[in-house]
């Protein structure tokens, strides 16, 4: 077998704590450093912790917040007269409060614009309009060097290691190319201890820094690819789909690692999933996404158990539990068709189209409004008190 | 006589210059009319190699196929090519993972399904399309007379999955392997592909193998599991069983790593160490034990053989005592 043995996965944690010592706080970025960036390893948490934050419940500031965020897409058409015809509408007006030091879940059918918002935020694509501010700082302003310094703060996971890993470059050289691109770190010797620290970091064994991405399996491609997004100390992660292309025995280890760091470094996560049990197990709070716009916001726990738009009812009831007593029992609500277009969305509530208790009056003509059903509960759907107290019912041939 | 019986299969690939591999190892397991069999396992665990042996669909150089497979009291291995191709499509139907790669791009849906309805049932012209209109609104598909004109690229994934269904389906087959026929889908496209395959099961009484790596879609169509890791079968025993009181370690192991839905708040996931790349030869030990928490010295060392006990088949030296599978088992998880 050509395949490297991984070396620490065995207790499924990752090694020795202690590597954030070396992190220099002058690097914690502009705009004031905040508490949240560098807590001590293994000490009691100086920033807010994730359950800090879930139990406290406090409004802490939130990190990063996003209003009004919309990223429409031109469709062309014509080869001489380039002409605009329409937009594709992926993020279509949201607002976003990224709790500092927790964790945010995105969760929402493929196409319905989660990566497209996580990318916006960190302006990998630029938003169309809309604000971002993150510790007071306007990010969709920012320009040149300013820019430069703020990405620093803010780093992405993807989801296929083997794609966003460059194949000719080794694992040393992957991950010292940011600190020497931002010169976090200078001279040779000294980024070769910040890397075989990183390698530590994420549990991986210090030879690792000289072989090259094939040489390792999913999960410790995953390792490198987080091990790069942590090596400048961003105060923000956002993980799009950061275990879905791995084996089910090994996604256990990357979110545990995921955990542990946010723990250890105080980030903040935005992590984008479809997989509702994995977001519903890492997040604090979760944001449901159809079509372009969130329609339910709550706490992680609450979702599962208080869901109250249609969709998320019937997204929480579709996905299968490994419990065939509870299978054979539990009702599921089938959702009819596919999702529309997002270049031509419906009228009024999006998801009208599909939706099992959709009403004759007001769904079709009026844009329901994100508003508060419950206490740090919102819901964009006119009839969410009525459908919750029962009063009306879905349509039969939807409930198997 | 099951429908299917499948015998001691084993599949070796030969390259040149290269070790052999040995992808599936002895594997039996038979299946009835109107039943559902899973077959779990991860990625190199050999789960789809075994459908490809059964469907004859493995290259004849390079793929050497041991055992025996039994249709019907027909054997398929060794079968003619032309016999075979009668069987497939016909009695015998197979759904992919990936239905783009799995339908031909430059034909239209129409032309797809009415192939399936020519060669098997003689049909033509517009029976044949008046058909294969039929058989895509039974599996959902909107507008079938539209659907039918159109080519792949212009469906939705899970509108592609049904017309993968529709044509796997067409010639009411008697037994269909679906190989993680929903793992490209969104859940709630998924939901409705399950409920069909249900329905498919219940009505026309096909016997179905399931393979996937979805320990809860298992759950809620299988009647029986084979979980299966390395090319062997390391555990099969009936859902119940197998989800309440798994005792492999290898099966708790993937029942305590995966989320559940609703599970109590902050239970934390249990990974097991490792990938599944760090095996041992089953010639001369257990492949799990690298990865294996219970693993004892004799694991390294003496090949277990899969013993059946009451309910359930068990490849392990030493198996998890029923307390602990009570724990991690469906029962101990829920909230």
């Amino acid at each position: 077998m050509s395949s490297v043995v991984d070396p620490v996965g065995r207790d499924g944690s990752a090694g020795p704590a202690g590597r954030d010592d070396a992190a220099d706080p002058a690097d914690r970025g502009p705009a004031g450093s905040t508490a949240a960036g560098s807590t001590a390893a293994g000490s009691t948490a100086v920033g807010p912790t994730a359950a800090g934050v879930a139990a406290a419940g406090e409004p802490a500031a939130p990190l990063l917040s996003a209003r009004g965020l919309e990223v429409h897409f031109p469709i062309r058409r014509g080869l001489i007269l380039d002409r605009t015809i329409g937009h594709v509408r992926a993020v279509d007006g949201v607002d976003l409060d990224l709790p500092r030091g927790g964790t945010y879940g995105l969760v929402g059918e493929s196409g319905c614009g989660k990566s497209t918002l996580g990318r916006a935020l960190l302006r990998l694509v630029e938003p169309t309009a809309g604000t971002v501010t993150m510790d007071g700082v306007d990010v969709l302003a920012l320009k040149g060097e300013a820019l430069r310094m703020q990405r620093r703060r803010m780093q992405m996971v993807f989801q296929d290691p083997l794609s966003s890993l460059d194949p000719r470059q080794s694992v040393e050289s992957i991950l010292s190319e940011p600190l020497q691109t931002h010169r976090v770190v200078s001279g040779s010797a000294a980024r070769a201890t910040r890397v075989r620290e990183l390698l530590d970091t994420v549990g991986l064994p210090a030879s690792a820094a000289g072989r090259y991405p094939h040489e390792f399996s999913g999960g410790q491609r995953q390792r490198i690819g987080i091990a790069r997004a942590v090596a400048l100390e961003p105060a923000l992660i956002i993980a799009d789909e950061p275990v879905s292309a791995l084996d089910v025995s090994i996604q256990a280890q990357i979110v545990n690692l995921l955990e542990e760091l946010q723990e250890r470094l105080g980030l903040t996560y935005l992590v984008i999933a479809h997989d509702l049990a994995v977001v519903r197990h890492i997040s604090d709070v979760i944001g449901v996404m159809y079509l372009g716009v969130v329609v339910e916001q709550t706490a992680s726990r609450r979702l599962y158990t208080e869901p109250l738009h249609p969709y998320t009812r019937a997204l929480m009831s579709a996905v299968p539990i490994p419990d065939p007593d509870l299978e054979d029992s539990r009702q599921r609500i089938l959702l009819s068709g596919d999702l529309p277009s997002p270049a031509n969305p419906p009228s009024g509530c999006r998801f009208r189209t599909r939706c099992p208790w959709v009403q004759e009056t007001r769904c079709a003509d009026e844009v329901p409004p994100l508003r508060e059903v419950r206490p740090d509960h919102v819901v964009a759907c006119h009839w969410a008190e009525q459908i919750d107290a029962g009063e009306i019912r879905p349509r039969a041939d939807a409930i198997v | 006589m099951s429908l299917l019986e499948v015998e001691d299969l084993s599949v070796v690939f030969s390259r040149r210059g290269r070790r052999d591999v040995r992808a599936v190892d002895g594997v039996s397991f038979s299946v009835d009319a109107g039943q559902t069999l899973g077959v779990v396992g991860e990625s190199g665990s050999g789960k789809s190699v075994t459908s490809l042996a059964i469907m004859g669909l493995l290259p004849r150089r390079g793929a050497a196929v041991g055992g025996e497979v039994t249709f019907g009291g027909r054997k398929l291995l060794g079968m003619r090519r032309d016999e075979l191709r009668d069987l497939r499509g016909k009695e015998l139907a197979m759904i992919f993972q990936d239905p783009l790669s799995a339908l031909n791009p430059v034909v239209p849906i129409g032309r797809q399904v009415t192939e399936v309805l020519t060669r098997h049932r003689g049909m033509t012209g517009t029976d044949a399309r008046r058909e294969a209109a039929r058989l895509l609104d039974l599996v959902g598909i909107p507008d079938p007379d539209r659907r039918l004109r159109e080519y792949p690229h212009q469906l939705s994934g899970g509108m592609r999955q049904r017309a993968l269904i529709a044509m796997a389906v067409a010639c009411q087959p008697k037994l269909l392997i679906a190989d993680e026929p929903t793992t490209a889908l969104d859940v709630t496209i998924q939901a409705q592909i399950l409920e069909l395959l249900k329905e498919l099961v219940r009505q026309e009484g096909t016997a179905l193998v399931l393979i996937t790596h979805d320990l809860g879609v298992v759950a809620g169509l299988c009647d029986r599991v084979n979980v299966m890791y390395s090319g062997r079968i390391v555990e099969a025993a009936d859902r119940r069983t197998l989800f309440v009181d798994p005792r492999h370690p290898y099966t708790t192991g993937l029942l305590g790593s995966i989320p559940r839905l609703d599970s109590a708040e902050g239970a934390p996931l249990l990974p097991i160490p490792g990938s599944p790349t760090d095996t041992l030869p089953w010639s001369s030990a257990c492949a799990f034990a690298p990865r294996c928490a219970r693993s004892l010295e004799v694991c390294t060392t003496v090949t277990p053989d899969l013993e059946p006990d009451g309910r359930r088949a068990l490849r392990c030296h030493n198996p998890v005592p029923a307390e602990e599978a009570a724990a991690v088992g469906a029962e101990g998880r829920r909230e």
